[in-house]
């Protein structure tokens, strides 16, 4: 591994960011419209629910979450697209770089821009709606770092994607944390869900940070085994996507994908 | 010594449609090599092949040693290319794409370099300007500049002067003649222009149909097979292969 080959991924991505404003404003723009629709919403939802439970914490405090996580997904299959839009695939695989190299630099660019994105919703939850994460205690740290874990290889997967289908095949992978937020209890108790729901629950680390988060503000505690748990199944996941994504480059190399990747998918 | 590059008994398929036939050719070290053939006759299978971008049904591509299938970093850092097909990302200025393909071939002394390059292919006035709206011969010369990097010890080129004036064209190739000329790198060309094959080229490799057709000087080669220049020994190649034996 050369740190020159995954500083070299970064760089530019940061190039790209700091040429362009289009690009910077989608990291916070709308996890901030998020932060506000959800804060006003638990701020109502105080005024008309029995006293004594309090949704900041429960609702908007899980918003900023889930959005932390799709923002480590997005930020690496953004940087991935950059070089699927730029048609600079044959440049950068007749280089001297490394598959683990590469993935690694889109991962070190993607917690760049997730953290900016992190702040400004906390920035925005404080100070608006007086969400702090400490409410969660140290809890809160396994909850960020198994979002983390599971956002990269989610990221790495749908990046795969990308190579094996195609350039139109971007919109299979901008709607996967819709498809999964149902099954992994980010608004709810897995508990509300029909039994086949929660079988897949349990395969989803997320479901476990999200029943960790709802034990500690109604007055329990978050169970550090089930947090191991699904750290555990997110460091699965990342090695499973990260073997895909390794699978489809060589499916790549194989059929010539890459060196003709500008022209759609050749099946 | 091994040569730069050493191509053995490479083989590709699409489905049914061979696009290389167990075709085995060297570029020595100050050798310029031209790769010529219609098209569809193999030469980007080929070059792709070489750069690691495609995978061989069999045999194999050694550079300077070094077996691409088992030290492919290692093999491609001795490398680089420019085609005309593969401009350097459009958003990023001359300047950032030369540092970031600079990084990933680990060049030393990288911003030295690239003013050296910057110079070299007389892009110091579009150093900051993003190659996007670049004209497509000052992209070729970015191309070419990245190309030359890291001092490559095997360069291929595929049709690297396309989109070039004449004026500018004639300058490239005086540049990569004197830098094959140092006596440290191979290069393998590919180009449609016969004239600009025959000026460059030490020897040349014709390519119909996946194989090599033809191989050899290419002021000679002509009249070797009966015909008065290059080009009508590429007409002759393209149309009737199999009139023609390997020399």
């Amino acid at each position: 591994m050369s740190v020159h080959r995954i500083y070299a991924i970064v760089i530019r991505q940061y190039y790209l960011l700091r040429g362009s404003l289009s690009r910077v404003v989608p990291i916070f723009a709308w996890i901030a419209v998020d932060m506000i629709l959800w804060g006003f919403l638990t701020r109502y939802l105080n005024t008309v629910a029995s006293p004594g439970f309090n949704f900041v914490p429960a609702l908007l405090g899980a918003v900023l979450l889930w959005d932390f996580f799709i923002r480590i997904m997005h930020g690496i299959t953004m940087a991935f697209l950059e070089d699927v839009w730029s048609r600079n695939f044959l440049n950068i695989f007749a280089s001297p770089l490394l598959i683990p190299e590469y993935v690694s630099g889109l991962v070190l660019s993607s917690i760049a821009t997730s953290l900016l994105g992190l702040g400004v919703m906390l920035g925005i939850a404080t100070l608006c709606f007086k969400l702090s994460l400490f409410v969660y205690g140290v809890m809160v740290l396994p909850f960020l770092l198994v979002l983390f874990l599971f956002g990269i290889s989610i990221g790495i997967f749908g990046s795969a994607l990308v190579l094996r289908f195609g350039p139109a095949s971007e919109w299979f992978i901008w709607p996967l944390p819709a498809l999964i937020s149902p099954f992994a209890g980010v608004l709810y108790p897995v508990a509300t869900l029909p039994h086949w729901m929660q079988g897949v629950s349990r395969l989803l680390p997320p479901a476990y940070v999200f029943e960790g988060l709802r034990a500690i503000v109604s007055g329990g505690t978050a169970s550090g085994m089930a947090l191991l748990a699904g750290a555990l199944l997110a460091i699965g996941y990342i090695l499973l996507a990260y073997f895909f994504f390794v699978k489809v480059y060589q499916h790549a190399l194989r059929t010539g994908l890459i060196a003709r990747y500008s022209a759609e998918n050749l099946g | 010594m091994s040569p730069m590059l050493s191509v053995t008994s490479l083989s590709k398929k699409y489905g049914a449609a061979v696009a290389v036939d167990g075709i085995s050719f060297d570029v020595g070290k100050s050798e310029i090599v031209g790769l010529l053939g219609p098209n569809g006759a193999g030469k980007t299978t080929t070059i792709n092949m070489t750069l690691g971008v495609l995978a061989p049904d069999s045999g194999t591509v050694q550079i300077k040693g070094l077996d691409l299938a088992v030290n492919r970093s290692q093999a491609i850092a001795l490398t680089n290319f420019a085609a005309v097909y593969t401009p350097l990302p459009g958003n990023l200025t001359v300047y950032q794409n030369l540092r970031v393909f600079g990084l990933l071939y680990e060049v030393q002394e990288l911003p030295v370099r690239i003013d050296e390059l910057l110079r070299q292919f007389d892009l110091v006035a579009f150093r900051n300007k993003k190659c996007g709206v670049l004209s497509s011969g000052e992209q070729t010369r970015v191309s070419l500049a990245k190309a030359m990097l890291n001092e490559p010890q095997l360069l291929l080129l595929d049709e690297p002067t396309a989109s070039l004036d004449p004026a500018t064209a004639r300058e490239i190739r005086k540049g990569i003649r004197e830098f094959a000329r140092r006596g440290t790198a191979g290069v393998l060309w590919t180009s449609h222009n016969m004239y600009e094959v025959e000026e460059v080229c030490d020897r040349v490799l014709f390519l119909s149909h996946g194989r090599i057709l033809l191989e050899g000087d290419p002021k000679l080669l002509p009249a070797q097979h009966g015909k008065k220049t290059l080009e009508d020994l590429f007409v002759a190649v393209a149309r009737e292969p199999l009139t023609l034996e390997r020399g």
